[in-house]
Protein backbone atom coordinates (compact mmCIF):
# COMPACT_ATOMS: atom_id res chain seq x y z
CA UNK A 1 0.00 0.00 0.00
CA UNK A 2 1.47 3.37 -0.90
CA UNK A 3 2.40 5.68 1.91
CA UNK A 4 0.24 8.66 2.34
CA UNK A 5 2.51 11.53 3.25
CA UNK A 6 -0.34 13.37 4.88
CA UNK A 7 -1.20 10.67 7.35
CA UNK A 8 2.08 8.80 7.84
CA UNK A 9 5.68 9.75 8.54
CA UNK A 10 8.34 7.04 8.43
CA UNK A 11 5.61 4.41 8.42
CA UNK A 12 4.00 5.75 11.60
CA UNK A 13 0.55 7.27 11.46
CA UNK A 14 0.36 10.90 12.49
CA UNK A 15 -1.98 11.79 15.30
CA UNK A 16 -5.03 13.39 13.77
CA UNK A 17 -5.24 17.13 14.28
CA UNK A 18 -8.14 18.63 16.22
CA UNK A 19 -10.93 19.92 13.99
CA UNK A 20 -10.89 23.40 12.52
CA UNK A 21 -13.63 25.90 13.33
CA UNK A 22 -15.66 28.14 11.10
CA UNK A 23 -14.74 31.58 12.38
CA UNK A 24 -16.32 34.83 11.25
CA UNK A 25 -14.09 37.83 11.77
CA UNK A 26 -15.21 41.39 11.21
CA UNK A 27 -12.24 43.07 9.56
CA UNK A 28 -12.33 46.71 8.52
CA UNK A 29 -16.10 46.67 8.43
CA UNK A 30 -16.77 43.45 6.57
CA UNK A 31 -17.34 39.90 7.78
CA UNK A 32 -14.83 37.28 6.67
CA UNK A 33 -15.62 33.62 7.10
CA UNK A 34 -12.55 31.41 7.65
CA UNK A 35 -11.80 27.78 8.47
CA UNK A 36 -9.24 28.07 11.22
CA UNK A 37 -7.43 25.79 13.63
CA UNK A 38 -7.81 27.17 17.16
CA UNK A 39 -4.10 27.93 17.49
CA UNK A 40 -4.02 30.39 14.57
CA UNK A 41 -3.19 33.83 15.95
CA UNK A 42 -5.15 36.86 14.80
CA UNK A 43 -1.92 38.05 13.15
CA UNK A 44 -1.56 34.85 11.13
CA UNK A 45 -5.26 34.92 10.20
CA UNK A 46 -4.83 38.44 8.85
CA UNK A 47 -1.63 37.80 6.96
CA UNK A 48 -1.82 34.17 5.85
CA UNK A 49 -5.56 33.61 5.42
CA UNK A 50 -6.85 37.08 4.46
CA UNK A 51 -3.65 38.34 2.84
CA UNK A 52 -3.88 41.62 4.71
CA UNK A 53 -0.12 41.90 4.95
CA UNK A 54 -0.07 45.49 6.16
CA UNK A 55 -0.01 44.18 9.71
CA UNK A 56 3.56 43.02 10.27
CA UNK A 57 5.08 40.11 12.14
CA UNK A 58 8.15 41.29 14.02
CA UNK A 59 8.92 39.28 17.13
CA UNK A 60 5.67 37.25 17.29
CA UNK A 61 5.96 37.46 21.12
CA UNK A 62 4.23 40.73 22.02
CA UNK A 63 7.47 42.61 22.45
CA UNK A 64 7.86 44.77 19.34
CA UNK A 65 4.37 46.10 18.53
CA UNK A 66 4.68 45.65 14.74
CA UNK A 67 1.48 43.56 14.79
CA UNK A 68 -0.64 46.19 16.59
CA UNK A 69 -4.26 46.35 15.42
CA UNK A 70 -7.41 47.86 16.90
CA UNK A 71 -10.08 45.60 18.36
CA UNK A 72 -13.28 47.51 19.14
CA UNK A 73 -11.10 50.61 18.90
CA UNK A 74 -8.57 49.35 21.45
CA UNK A 75 -4.97 48.69 20.43
CA UNK A 76 -3.68 45.16 21.03
CA UNK A 77 -0.88 42.87 19.82
CA UNK A 78 -2.49 40.64 17.19
CA UNK A 79 0.26 38.03 17.64
CA UNK A 80 -0.79 37.40 21.25
CA UNK A 81 -4.44 36.61 20.67
CA UNK A 82 -6.08 33.65 18.99
CA UNK A 83 -8.18 34.59 15.96
CA UNK A 84 -11.05 32.43 17.19
CA UNK A 85 -11.23 34.51 20.38
CA UNK A 86 -11.88 37.67 18.39
CA UNK A 87 -15.11 36.46 16.81
CA UNK A 88 -17.80 39.11 17.23
CA UNK A 89 -15.31 41.97 17.64
CA UNK A 90 -14.63 44.79 15.20
CA UNK A 91 -11.04 44.51 14.01
CA UNK A 92 -9.35 47.46 12.30
CA UNK A 93 -6.01 47.03 10.57
CA UNK A 94 -3.79 49.56 8.86
CA UNK A 95 -5.69 48.78 5.62
CA UNK A 96 -8.90 50.02 7.23
CA UNK A 97 -7.79 53.43 8.47
CA UNK A 98 -7.94 55.53 5.31
CA UNK A 99 -11.27 56.61 3.80
CA UNK A 100 -10.70 55.82 0.15
CA UNK A 101 -7.85 58.05 -0.98
CA UNK A 102 -8.09 60.21 2.12
CA UNK A 103 -5.45 59.23 4.65
CA UNK A 104 -6.27 58.93 8.33
CA UNK A 105 -4.90 62.02 10.13
CA UNK A 106 -2.24 59.87 11.84
CA UNK A 107 -1.16 58.42 8.49
CA UNK A 108 -0.97 61.93 7.01
CA UNK A 109 1.06 63.19 9.98
CA UNK A 110 3.51 60.27 9.64
CA UNK A 111 4.03 61.19 5.98
CA UNK A 112 4.35 64.88 6.76
CA UNK A 113 6.94 64.35 9.51
CA UNK A 114 8.84 61.49 7.85
CA UNK A 115 8.09 59.33 10.87
CA UNK A 116 9.74 56.19 9.50
CA UNK A 117 12.73 54.92 7.66
CA UNK A 118 12.39 51.31 6.54
CA UNK A 119 8.65 51.32 7.31
CA UNK A 120 8.37 47.86 8.80
CA UNK A 121 7.17 49.03 12.21
CA UNK A 122 5.02 51.82 10.72
CA UNK A 123 1.61 50.07 10.45
CA UNK A 124 1.93 49.03 14.09
CA UNK A 125 3.11 52.49 15.12
CA UNK A 126 0.15 54.11 13.35
CA UNK A 127 -2.47 51.72 14.75
CA UNK A 128 -0.92 52.14 18.19
CA UNK A 129 -1.01 55.94 17.86
CA UNK A 130 -4.67 55.82 16.80
CA UNK A 131 -5.39 53.75 19.91
CA UNK A 132 -3.37 56.13 22.10
CA UNK A 133 -5.30 59.14 20.81
CA UNK A 134 -8.67 57.56 21.49
CA UNK A 135 -7.55 56.51 24.99
CA UNK A 136 -6.97 60.19 25.68
CA UNK A 137 -4.41 59.64 28.46
CA UNK A 138 -1.41 61.30 26.82
CA UNK A 139 -1.12 65.03 27.57
CA UNK A 140 2.58 65.68 26.94
CA UNK A 141 5.32 64.47 24.59
CA UNK A 142 6.70 62.47 27.53
CA UNK A 143 3.31 60.78 27.92
CA UNK A 144 3.38 59.88 24.22
CA UNK A 145 6.85 58.34 24.62
CA UNK A 146 5.74 56.31 27.64
CA UNK A 147 2.47 55.15 26.08
CA UNK A 148 4.14 54.26 22.75
CA UNK A 149 6.86 52.17 24.43
CA UNK A 150 5.24 48.97 23.15
CA UNK A 151 6.25 49.89 19.59
CA UNK A 152 9.89 49.42 18.73
CA UNK A 153 11.50 51.21 15.75
CA UNK A 154 14.96 49.86 15.04
CA UNK A 155 15.65 52.61 12.50
CA UNK A 156 15.21 55.05 15.36
CA UNK A 157 12.50 57.28 13.89
CA UNK A 158 11.17 57.87 17.38
CA UNK A 159 11.50 61.65 17.54
CA UNK A 160 9.55 62.12 14.29
CA UNK A 161 6.95 59.59 15.41
CA UNK A 162 6.39 61.58 18.61
CA UNK A 163 6.16 64.83 16.62
CA UNK A 164 3.61 63.31 14.23
CA UNK A 165 1.43 62.05 17.08
CA UNK A 166 1.76 65.36 18.93
CA UNK A 167 0.51 67.21 15.87
CA UNK A 168 -2.61 65.06 15.57
CA UNK A 169 -3.21 65.44 19.30
CA UNK A 170 -3.10 69.22 18.92
CA UNK A 171 -5.42 69.07 15.92
CA UNK A 172 -7.83 67.11 18.08
CA UNK A 173 -7.64 69.80 20.76
CA UNK A 174 -5.37 67.94 23.13
CA UNK A 175 -2.43 69.56 24.85
CA UNK A 176 0.84 68.17 23.68
CA UNK A 177 3.17 70.73 25.17
CA UNK A 178 5.70 69.77 27.78
CA UNK B 1 2.81 25.69 19.16
CA UNK B 2 1.24 22.30 19.75
CA UNK B 3 -2.25 21.57 18.51
CA UNK B 4 -5.14 21.84 20.94
CA UNK B 5 -8.91 21.80 21.03
CA UNK B 6 -10.86 24.94 21.87
CA UNK B 7 -14.01 25.61 23.85
CA UNK B 8 -15.72 28.85 24.77
CA UNK B 9 -17.08 28.88 28.32
CA UNK B 10 -20.49 30.51 28.71
CA UNK B 11 -20.49 30.62 32.50
CA UNK B 12 -18.18 29.95 35.45
CA UNK B 13 -19.60 26.47 36.11
CA UNK B 14 -18.98 25.44 32.51
CA UNK B 15 -15.43 26.75 32.72
CA UNK B 16 -14.75 24.72 35.88
CA UNK B 17 -16.33 21.62 34.33
CA UNK B 18 -14.16 21.98 31.21
CA UNK B 19 -11.07 22.33 33.40
CA UNK B 20 -11.90 19.33 35.55
CA UNK B 21 -12.61 17.06 32.58
CA UNK B 22 -9.19 17.30 30.97
CA UNK B 23 -5.73 16.85 32.40
CA UNK B 24 -3.92 19.35 30.20
CA UNK B 25 -6.53 22.09 30.08
CA UNK B 26 -5.72 25.78 30.31
CA UNK B 27 -7.94 28.81 30.64
CA UNK B 28 -7.23 31.66 28.26
CA UNK B 29 -8.40 35.26 28.73
CA UNK B 30 -5.96 38.05 27.82
CA UNK B 31 -3.62 35.37 26.49
CA UNK B 32 -0.56 37.61 26.66
CA UNK B 33 1.53 35.12 28.63
CA UNK B 34 -0.09 31.78 27.77
CA UNK B 35 0.09 32.37 24.00
CA UNK B 36 3.72 33.35 24.34
CA UNK B 37 4.55 30.24 26.38
CA UNK B 38 2.67 27.98 23.96
CA UNK B 39 4.74 29.37 21.08
CA UNK B 40 7.98 28.34 22.81
CA UNK B 41 6.52 24.96 23.88
CA UNK B 42 6.79 25.70 27.60
CA UNK B 43 3.02 25.42 27.99
CA UNK B 44 1.53 22.59 25.93
CA UNK B 45 -2.17 22.33 26.77
CA UNK B 46 -4.25 19.85 24.78
CA UNK B 47 -7.43 21.82 25.48
CA UNK B 48 -7.83 25.59 25.81
CA UNK B 49 -10.95 27.09 27.37
CA UNK B 50 -11.73 30.67 26.39
CA UNK B 51 -13.13 32.37 29.49
CA UNK B 52 -13.19 35.88 28.06
CA UNK B 53 -16.99 35.98 27.75
CA UNK B 54 -17.69 35.13 31.38
CA UNK B 55 -19.53 37.92 33.23
CA UNK B 56 -16.52 38.88 35.34
CA UNK B 57 -15.65 42.26 33.86
CA UNK B 58 -17.19 44.57 36.44
CA UNK B 59 -15.43 46.83 38.92
CA UNK B 60 -17.85 47.44 41.78
CA UNK B 61 -17.84 48.79 45.33
CA UNK B 62 -18.16 46.19 48.08
CA UNK B 63 -20.42 46.42 51.13
CA UNK B 64 -17.39 46.80 53.38
CA UNK B 65 -16.32 49.95 51.56
CA UNK B 66 -13.75 48.29 49.36
CA UNK B 67 -13.60 47.61 45.65
CA UNK B 68 -14.13 44.34 43.78
CA UNK B 69 -12.07 44.01 40.60
CA UNK B 70 -13.62 41.54 38.18
CA UNK B 71 -11.15 38.90 37.02
CA UNK B 72 -11.80 39.75 33.38
CA UNK B 73 -11.54 43.53 33.62
CA UNK B 74 -8.37 44.38 31.75
CA UNK B 75 -5.36 45.87 33.47
CA UNK B 76 -5.89 49.11 31.52
CA UNK B 77 -9.59 49.33 32.47
CA UNK B 78 -8.58 48.83 36.09
CA UNK B 79 -5.69 51.30 36.21
CA UNK B 80 -7.78 54.01 34.54
CA UNK B 81 -10.96 53.31 36.53
CA UNK B 82 -12.00 56.42 38.42
CA UNK B 83 -12.33 54.66 41.79
CA UNK B 84 -8.95 52.96 41.39
CA UNK B 85 -7.27 56.23 40.38
CA UNK B 86 -8.72 58.16 43.30
CA UNK B 87 -8.84 55.56 46.09
CA UNK B 88 -6.08 53.10 45.15
CA UNK B 89 -3.52 55.15 43.21
CA UNK B 90 -0.79 52.73 44.30
CA UNK B 91 -2.49 49.98 42.29
CA UNK B 92 -2.97 52.26 39.28
CA UNK B 93 0.71 53.25 39.35
CA UNK B 94 1.90 49.65 39.63
CA UNK B 95 -0.27 48.45 36.75
CA UNK B 96 0.86 51.32 34.52
CA UNK B 97 4.50 50.59 35.38
CA UNK B 98 4.16 47.15 33.77
CA UNK B 99 4.15 45.91 30.17
CA UNK B 100 3.04 48.11 27.25
CA UNK B 101 -0.25 49.87 26.52
CA UNK B 102 -1.23 47.10 24.08
CA UNK B 103 -0.55 44.33 26.60
CA UNK B 104 -2.37 46.19 29.38
CA UNK B 105 -5.37 46.42 27.04
CA UNK B 106 -5.38 42.63 26.76
CA UNK B 107 -4.12 41.34 30.12
CA UNK B 108 -6.77 40.72 32.77
CA UNK B 109 -6.82 41.09 36.53
CA UNK B 110 -7.18 37.35 37.01
CA UNK B 111 -4.41 36.54 34.57
CA UNK B 112 -1.83 39.07 35.70
CA UNK B 113 -1.03 37.37 39.04
CA UNK B 114 -0.91 34.01 37.23
CA UNK B 115 1.74 35.00 34.70
CA UNK B 116 4.87 32.87 34.82
CA UNK B 117 8.43 33.92 35.53
CA UNK B 118 10.57 35.43 32.78
CA UNK B 119 13.65 33.42 33.90
CA UNK B 120 15.61 32.79 30.68
CA UNK B 121 16.02 29.11 31.50
CA UNK B 122 12.33 28.58 32.18
CA UNK B 123 11.72 29.80 28.62
CA UNK B 124 14.55 27.79 27.04
CA UNK B 125 13.43 24.18 26.68
CA UNK B 126 17.02 23.15 25.82
CA UNK B 127 18.09 23.82 29.43
CA UNK B 128 17.30 22.27 32.80
CA UNK B 129 14.61 24.01 34.85
CA UNK B 130 12.84 22.65 37.93
CA UNK B 131 9.89 24.96 37.38
CA UNK B 132 9.32 23.73 33.82
CA UNK B 133 10.45 20.14 34.34
CA UNK B 134 10.56 19.17 38.04
CA UNK B 135 13.73 17.33 39.00
CA UNK B 136 15.76 18.44 35.97
CA UNK B 137 17.81 20.99 37.95
CA UNK B 138 18.20 24.77 38.03
CA UNK B 139 20.33 26.34 35.32
CA UNK B 140 20.12 29.82 36.85
CA UNK B 141 21.87 29.17 40.16
CA UNK B 142 25.23 28.76 38.45
CA UNK B 143 24.23 30.47 35.22
CA UNK B 144 23.29 33.98 34.15
CA UNK B 145 21.27 35.17 37.11
CA UNK B 146 21.29 38.96 36.96
CA UNK B 147 17.49 39.18 37.03
CA UNK B 148 17.00 36.48 39.65
CA UNK B 149 15.87 36.31 43.27
CA UNK B 150 17.79 37.32 46.39
CA UNK B 151 15.13 36.43 48.96
CA UNK B 152 13.23 33.23 49.72
CA UNK B 153 15.18 31.17 47.19
CA UNK B 154 15.71 27.42 47.40
CA UNK B 155 18.37 25.13 46.01
CA UNK B 156 15.81 24.19 43.36
CA UNK B 157 14.77 27.60 42.00
CA UNK B 158 15.79 31.26 42.12
CA UNK B 159 13.15 32.63 39.74
CA UNK B 160 11.27 35.85 40.48
CA UNK B 161 7.61 36.63 39.97
CA UNK B 162 7.36 39.26 37.20
CA UNK B 163 4.09 41.06 38.06
CA UNK B 164 4.00 44.70 39.19
CA UNK B 165 0.28 44.57 39.88
CA UNK B 166 0.74 41.71 42.33
CA UNK B 167 3.26 43.74 44.34
CA UNK B 168 0.72 46.53 44.89
CA UNK B 169 -2.07 44.04 45.63
CA UNK B 170 0.15 42.44 48.27
CA UNK B 171 0.87 45.80 49.92
CA UNK B 172 -2.84 46.68 49.84
CA UNK B 173 -3.87 43.39 51.52
CA UNK B 174 -6.08 42.37 48.62
CA UNK B 175 -7.98 39.08 48.56
CA UNK B 176 -8.32 36.69 45.63
CA UNK B 177 -11.81 35.18 45.21
CA UNK B 178 -11.89 31.83 43.45
CA UNK B 179 -14.47 29.26 42.38
CA UNK B 180 -13.94 25.54 42.06
CA UNK B 181 -15.83 22.24 42.01
CA UNK B 182 -16.24 22.52 45.79
CA UNK B 183 -17.58 26.07 45.76
CA UNK B 184 -16.03 29.43 46.42
CA UNK B 185 -13.20 30.53 48.69
CA UNK B 186 -11.00 33.57 49.26
CA UNK B 187 -7.22 33.62 49.48
CA UNK B 188 -5.39 36.56 51.10
CA UNK B 189 -3.00 37.96 48.50
CA UNK B 190 -0.06 37.50 50.83
CA UNK B 191 -0.73 33.75 50.74
CA UNK B 192 -1.61 33.51 47.06
CA UNK B 193 1.88 33.06 45.65
CA UNK B 194 4.34 30.47 46.95
CA UNK B 195 8.04 30.36 47.65
CA UNK B 196 9.82 27.78 45.47
CA UNK B 197 10.94 25.35 48.21
CA UNK B 198 11.11 21.90 46.67
CA UNK B 199 8.01 22.48 44.50
CA UNK B 200 9.06 25.37 42.25
CA UNK B 201 6.68 24.17 39.52
CA UNK B 202 3.84 25.52 41.71
CA UNK B 203 3.65 29.32 41.51
CA UNK B 204 0.46 29.82 43.51
CA UNK B 205 -1.95 28.15 45.92
CA UNK B 206 -4.77 28.26 43.37
CA UNK B 207 -6.19 24.75 42.90
CA UNK B 208 -5.70 23.13 39.50
CA UNK B 209 -9.46 23.15 38.92
CA UNK B 210 -10.16 26.58 40.38
CA UNK B 211 -10.78 29.86 38.56
CA UNK B 212 -10.20 33.38 39.83
CA UNK B 213 -13.48 35.31 39.72
CA UNK B 214 -12.43 38.61 41.30
CA UNK B 215 -9.91 40.42 43.48
CA UNK B 216 -11.13 42.44 46.47
CA UNK B 217 -9.43 45.58 47.74
CA UNK B 218 -10.15 46.49 51.36
CA UNK B 219 -11.56 49.92 52.20
CA UNK B 220 -8.21 51.37 53.17
CA UNK B 221 -6.44 52.49 49.99
CA UNK B 222 -3.59 54.66 51.37
CA UNK B 223 -4.42 57.23 48.70
CA UNK B 224 -2.59 60.06 50.48
CA UNK B 225 0.85 58.52 51.04
CA UNK B 226 1.96 55.91 48.54
CA UNK B 227 4.41 55.21 45.76
CA UNK B 228 5.38 52.51 43.33
CA UNK B 229 9.08 52.72 42.58
CA UNK B 230 10.28 50.46 39.77
CA UNK B 231 13.97 50.16 38.94
CA UNK B 232 14.81 48.49 35.63
CA UNK B 233 17.23 48.46 32.73
CA UNK B 234 15.17 50.94 30.67
CA UNK B 235 12.56 53.38 31.89
CA UNK B 236 9.59 51.82 30.14
CA UNK B 237 8.45 48.38 29.08
CA UNK B 238 10.92 46.30 31.10
CA UNK B 239 10.57 43.98 34.05
CA UNK B 240 11.66 45.18 37.48
CA UNK B 241 15.11 44.47 38.83
CA UNK B 242 13.74 45.77 42.12
CA UNK B 243 10.39 47.42 42.73
CA UNK B 244 8.81 48.78 45.89
CA UNK B 245 5.12 49.31 46.62
CA UNK B 246 4.96 51.57 49.66
CA UNK B 247 1.79 52.70 51.44
CA UNK B 248 1.80 54.80 54.60
CA UNK B 249 -0.72 56.34 56.97
CA UNK B 250 0.83 59.44 58.55
CA UNK B 251 -0.58 61.81 61.16
CA UNK B 252 1.44 64.86 61.97
CA UNK B 253 4.93 63.54 61.38
CA UNK B 254 4.22 60.15 62.87
CA UNK B 255 3.71 56.92 60.91
CA UNK B 256 0.46 55.24 61.96
CA UNK B 257 0.61 52.35 59.51
CA UNK B 258 3.08 51.07 56.94
CA UNK B 259 2.76 48.49 54.16
CA UNK B 260 5.73 47.72 51.96
CA UNK B 261 6.04 44.98 49.33
CA UNK B 262 8.99 44.29 47.05
CA UNK B 263 8.93 43.02 43.47
CA UNK B 264 11.72 41.55 41.37
CA UNK B 265 13.48 40.01 44.38
CA UNK B 266 11.63 36.78 45.13
CA UNK B 267 9.32 34.03 43.85
CA UNK B 268 6.45 36.11 45.26
CA UNK B 269 5.90 39.73 46.26
CA UNK B 270 8.05 40.11 49.40
CA UNK B 271 6.43 41.54 52.49
CA UNK B 272 7.06 41.32 56.25
CA UNK B 273 4.18 42.66 58.37
CA UNK B 274 6.24 42.22 61.56
CA UNK B 275 8.93 44.53 60.17
CA UNK B 276 6.27 47.07 59.12
CA UNK B 277 5.06 47.19 62.74
CA UNK B 278 8.46 48.54 63.81
CA UNK B 279 7.79 51.71 61.75
CA UNK B 280 4.58 52.54 63.61
CA UNK B 281 4.98 55.49 65.95
CA UNK B 282 8.20 56.59 64.26
CA UNK B 283 8.95 59.64 62.15
CA UNK B 284 9.41 59.39 58.40
CA UNK B 285 13.20 59.84 58.34
CA UNK B 286 15.91 58.26 56.17
CA UNK B 287 17.43 56.72 59.31
CA UNK B 288 14.21 54.97 60.34
CA UNK B 289 13.64 53.76 56.79
CA UNK B 290 17.21 52.41 56.57
CA UNK B 291 16.64 50.37 59.72
CA UNK B 292 13.39 49.08 58.25
CA UNK B 293 15.08 48.20 54.94
CA UNK B 294 17.62 46.14 56.87
CA UNK B 295 14.75 44.17 58.44
CA UNK B 296 12.85 43.63 55.20
CA UNK B 297 15.90 42.53 53.20
CA UNK B 298 17.45 40.50 56.06
CA UNK B 299 18.85 37.16 54.91
CA UNK B 300 19.18 38.24 51.26
CA UNK B 301 21.56 36.09 49.24
CA UNK B 302 23.06 36.85 45.84
CA UNK B 303 24.11 34.31 43.22
CA UNK B 304 26.82 36.31 41.49
CA UNK B 305 25.34 38.43 38.73
CA UNK B 306 22.46 39.56 40.94
CA UNK B 307 24.52 40.51 44.02
CA UNK B 308 23.86 44.19 43.23
CA UNK B 309 20.17 43.69 43.91
CA UNK B 310 20.79 43.47 47.65
CA UNK B 311 22.16 47.01 47.93
CA UNK B 312 19.70 48.19 45.29
CA UNK B 313 16.78 46.85 47.34
CA UNK B 314 17.99 48.64 50.50
CA UNK B 315 18.28 51.95 48.69
CA UNK B 316 15.03 51.51 46.75
CA UNK B 317 13.08 50.89 49.97
CA UNK B 318 14.43 54.09 51.59
CA UNK B 319 13.78 56.14 48.46
CA UNK B 320 10.27 54.75 47.97
CA UNK B 321 9.31 55.37 51.60
CA UNK B 322 10.60 58.95 51.47
CA UNK B 323 8.65 59.48 48.25
CA UNK B 324 5.51 57.98 49.78
CA UNK B 325 5.92 60.19 52.87
CA UNK B 326 6.37 63.23 50.60
CA UNK B 327 9.87 63.78 51.98
CA UNK B 328 11.66 63.59 48.65
CA UNK B 329 13.88 66.49 49.67
CA UNK B 330 15.60 64.08 52.08
CA UNK B 331 16.57 61.58 49.34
Amino acid sequence: MPHNAETEVAGKPLASLPPTHTVTLNINGSDKKLELAPWVSLLDALREYLHLTGTKKGCDHGQCGACTVLVNGTRINSCMTLAIMEEGNEITTIEGLAKGDELHPVQAAFVEHDAYQCGYCTPGQICSAVGLLSEGKAKTADDIKELMSGNICRCGAYSNIVTAIEQVMQQKGGQAHE
Amino acid sequence: MNSFTYARAQDVQMAIAEKTSGTETKFIAGGTNLTDLMKVNVENPTHVVDIRRLPLKQITETESGGLRLGALATNAETAYHELVETRYPLLAKAILAGASAQLRNMATNGGNPLQRTRCYYFYDTATACNKREPGSGCSAINGFNRIHAILGTSEHCIAVHPSDMAVALTALDATVNVSGPNGERSIPFLEFHRLPGDTPHLDTNLGADEIITSIDLPAKGFAEYNTYLKLRDRTSYAFALVSVAAALAIEGDIIKEARIALGGVAHKPWRKPEAEATLVGKEATPENFKLFARELVAGAKGFGHNDFKIELAHRAIVRALLQAAKKEALI
